[in-house]
Order: C-alpha cells, then structure tokens, then sequence
C-alpha cells in the first residue's frame, strides 16, 4: 500500500539543493557546524546553534532510533506511522515508517533510511533495521 | 514596567453557533463583535484597538473595514498568528498596549466556519520539504506526543480519558455544547482509535463559531455595568524541533510562557480557582497543567484521574463549559472560548451547577500549532476585583 502511495516532490531551493542532489544518489546528508560541532537537521546555512555560518554538509549514517511514532489508523490515502527518529550523528528528523507492519513499531526501535521516488527528487523515509 | 491590573476584560461573546452552513465567516466574525460590544456596554466607534489573527478573511485591512470600525479613532491594530493561542496573545498584546496609553478599547475577534466551509490554508515554513509529504496533522502530532510522555512517564489511556470524562460532565450543563452525554473512561477506551495512542473521544470537536473580547482600561470598565475582572499575568512562547537537537516531545512552551504569567501575577498555581486549559485533545490538557505547575513533569496523569478536574468534585476545575472536547472548537482554534469560560467564571456567570465558589483568580491557558511539531503558548491570568 505504501508503496502505492505517491509522494509530492521536493521544491527546493538554493539553501538545501545539496540536500536533493545528494537523495539523488541515495546519500542521506545532515549539515554540522564546524565552529560549534553541532548537527542539526533540516539542513539551514547558518548554524541554530551558535549563529556561525561555518556550516558545512555531511553524509549520515542513515541509522538511528524511533523516538516516537503515531499511527494514523485512516487517511484520504490510507493508514500511515508518522514518527521522529533519533539519528546516530544526533539529530532527531520527522519522518514515516514504511515497509513494513506498522501495527509493531517500538520507541527504541533501530531503524534505517530509505529513500522513496517522486516526480523530483527522491524522499528519505525510515524502516526497521 | 508591568501589565498587572492595566487592562479589564469588559465584553465576551460566544458565537452560540456550532453548524454555520447559512453565514459567511466575515459574518461571524462581525456577529461576534457585535455580542461583546453590547456585553461591555460600549460603543462599537469608541474601538481604538483591534486585533485578530489568521482565521480574519483577509487579514486585519479588510476586517476592519468591513466590521465598520471607525478608523479616525482607530490607531492600533495587531494580527499576531499562532494559531489557536493567538486570541490569548492578543489579549497580553491589548494589555500592553493600553498599559502603554496606544489604545483604550480594544476588540478582539475569532470566527471561521471549518464545518461547513473550506478554512484558509496555512503558509509553509522553511521546513516545507523536509516534513510536509509525512503527513503531520493535529491528530498524529499530538499523539506522538502522548505516544513518548507514556514511554517516558507510564501515562495510560485510562488516565487521559479522565480528562474527557470531566469535560462531559461540564458540557451536561451547556445547552450550546455539540457532545452533551456524560461519558465514562471505558467510553473513551472502546472508542475508535484515530492515531495511536489517541482515541476519537481524546479528540476535540470540529465546529463552526467565534468569539470576541472587549479589553479596556480599569477606569473605562469601572464606568461600564459587568463585573471587573483584570488581566494581572501573561505569558508567551515557542517550541519547536531546533534543528532536531535534544528533542523531548513531553513538555510544551507552556513551559515557558506559565511561569511569565505567574511571576507576573505574583501567584502560584495552588492559588488558581478555576482553569481554562486548551484541549484540542486529552494530552494536551495534560501536559499543560505539568508544564504550568499545577504538578510535577510525569504526574499529570495522577493529576487528571478520578475526577480531580470535575467542578465541585475535583480540586481543580477546568473547561466548564465542555471546552473543546465537547462543546465546541471554532475554527479548530482554542484560545478564546478559554478565555471566555474564565471571564464567566470570575462573574459569577458560569452555569449554576459548575460555578466555582468564590471564584477569584483563574487561567486561562492555549497553545497554537501543532505541539509535536513547532508551536507557540500563551497564559493568562485574571482576577475578579
């Protein structure tokens, strides 16, 4: 069912085009501060952190941990787990769950990126380790 | 430099309307405007000071125009949007404003018609990309947060079902409320599951109505009729993800914007009589009243249980009225009917069977937004004088 399900493309804009060009080649990237150390994500120019425009990009592991999830039970185009993930580098990213039953997701659980088609770039989602 | 006791609120209305297929939504903005205006005893070209927010078709320019106010008069206007605390921020706004000698009658309306017409979209954020196509709405938002604070805390569905159920008990008394039966905890178990772990009776209604408010000057409202209830803290403030660092889903801005208001009031939770608490769904009641103090972070669930904010029966009553779990939630925005059911409180003008006695000083407390996501607070403290 989700893979049935069709996904909106990314607008994009001069500030996170990296971000796309990357997805484009499966690579799941984060921005880290270089003045402060601080990952953040969604990926900005200017640090949130410390302000330092020393921002550069990164390519994540693509792993990490639920930190909570929802599943809505009925939607125009079906059941879908909304959730954040905890990422190894730090960060926590807004996500869905697919591939998967999402009746058995668990806070804690470890899960890996995966990236879903669109008529632009493609999106990264996440799925059980 | 305070707000404490500079502004009364002199009018309130709700819009008794909760099904509005034959007005328009600048209607009830104007119909509501009209109800506080001759609840304060005012005259609606004595308005120097309006202030709406997203739901004002247009925005502020073409509501004052169409609301007929007197623009020689006219000379402070304030469209603040944080969703469905705005009107609790617009009322702190008023407040500094008079207390600032930049207005001295202030109106401030909700209305919107998400029921039966279509509700104004909402602007994206620099975020837009990388969350819209997941699908955050209002329902699996708040329950991711009520998914971690029971991971976090043991909070159970039981325990959120009170919440409901107090509601319902209030709402038995409001013939205007959309959902009058008194419900019970098992009701709000065996009912559907919308997103997990939210049931459908942990939800809020959707409903067509408004609101308006008349805040003044203490010498202009100790000239008019109704009884004098001030605005003595506010509070205001925003959460969100912050690029994903330390992320804790389990409390809210309310966090923030509680403490402002109490230090400013000079009082502290234990002291409230009465508190509207914004309650687009049960989590949200639930970590509001941890956030604002009235217990510790985790033992709301405690709290809320067996009763404890059912008027008459528990030690703190909220949402008399049925709040937004079962009276109605114009526009899906919260903050005004919560104002209002506190205002009537400190009357003395709440239904017979939840009047709280001597009713003195109460809240009344929202957020805007989406709380698992990014979101704004706000809370006000008032006092009958």
């Amino acid at each position: 069912m989700s893979e049935a399900k069709k996904y909106p493309a990314p607008v994009t804009n001069p500030e996170t085009a990296a971000f796309w060009d990357a997805a484009k080649e499966g690579k799941f990237m984060i921005k880290r501060c270089t003045a402060c150390g601080e990952a953040h994500y969604f990926p900005r120019s200017i640090c949130p952190f410390c302000y330092s425009d020393k921002t550069v990009w990164e390519q994540a592991s693509g792993e990490g941990t639920i930190y909570t999830w929802s599943l809505m039970r009925k939607s125009p185009t079906g059941p879908y787990a909304i959730g954040y993930v905890t990422l190894k580098e730090g960060p926590s990213v807004q996500t869905n769950f697919v591939d998967c039953d999402l009746t058995t997701l668990k806070i804690g659980q470890k899960v890996k990126v995966v990236f879903k088609p669109t008529d632009g770039a493609p999106l990264p989602f996440f799925t059980p380790a | 430099m305070t707000i404490k006791g500079k502004a009364y609120i002199a009018g309130i209305y709700e819009h008794p309307t909760r099904h509005a297929p034959d007005k328009s939504t600048a209607q009830l903005h104007a119909e509501v405007a009209k109800g506080a205006i001759e609840d304060a005893g005012i005259s609606k070209d004595d308005i120097d000071g309006y202030f709406c927010a997203g739901d004002a078709p247009g925005g502020a320019w073409p509501m004052v125009d169409y609301l007929g106010l007197n623009t020689k008069k006219l000379r402070h206007i304030d469209s603040t949007e944080t969703g469905g605390c705005s009107y609790i921020i617009h009322l702190g706004h008023a407040a500094e404003a008079i207390a600032a000698g930049k207005c001295s009658i202030a109106l401030v309306t909700l209305a919107g018609k998400p029921r039966t017409g279509a509700m104004p979209p909402r602007a994206a954020g620099a975020e837009a990309d990388f969350e819209s196509a997941y699908g955050a709405t209002t329902h699996n938002a708040y329950g991711m947060c009520a998914m971690r604070h029971m991971h976090d805390y043991g909070t159970t569905s039981e325990q959120l079902a009170w919440i409901k159920v107090a509601a319902s008990h209030h709402a038995q008394y409001n013939p205007h409320a959309m959902l009058k039966d008194v419900v019970t905890v098992e009701d709000v178990l065996n009912s559907p599951m919308i997103s997990d772990p939210l049931h459908r009776m942990d939800c809020c209604v959707v409903s067509d109505g408004g609101g308006a408010l008349i805040v003044t000057t203490p010498e202009i409202a100790k000239s008019l009729k109704k009884p004098l209830v001030r605005l003595i803290g506010h509070g205001e403030a925003m959460k969100g993800p912050r690029g994903g660092k330390d992320l804790d889903l389990t409390y809210s801005a309310g966090i923030w914007s509680g403490p402002r208001a109490f230090e400013e009031a000079g009082i502290t939770p234990k002291d409230i009589k009465y508190a509207s608490i914004y309650d687009s769904f049960t989590i949200t009641v639930l970590m509001q009243l941890e956030d604002l103090g009235f217990c510790k972070k985790g033992e709301g669930g405690k709290f809320v249980a067996d009763g404890n904010l059912i008027s008459g029966v528990g030690k703190l009553p909220f949402n008399t009225d049925g709040g937004g779990l079962c009276s109605n939630h114009p526009v899906n925005r919260g903050g005004m009917t919560k104002i209002i059911e506190a205002v009537r409180q400190l009357r003395g003008e709440a239904h017979p069977k939840v009047q709280v006695k001597n009713c003195d000083l109460a809240i009344a407390h929202g957020t805007g937004g989406l709380l698992g996501v990014r979101h704004a607070a706000s809370t006000a403290i008032l006092e009958r004088v």
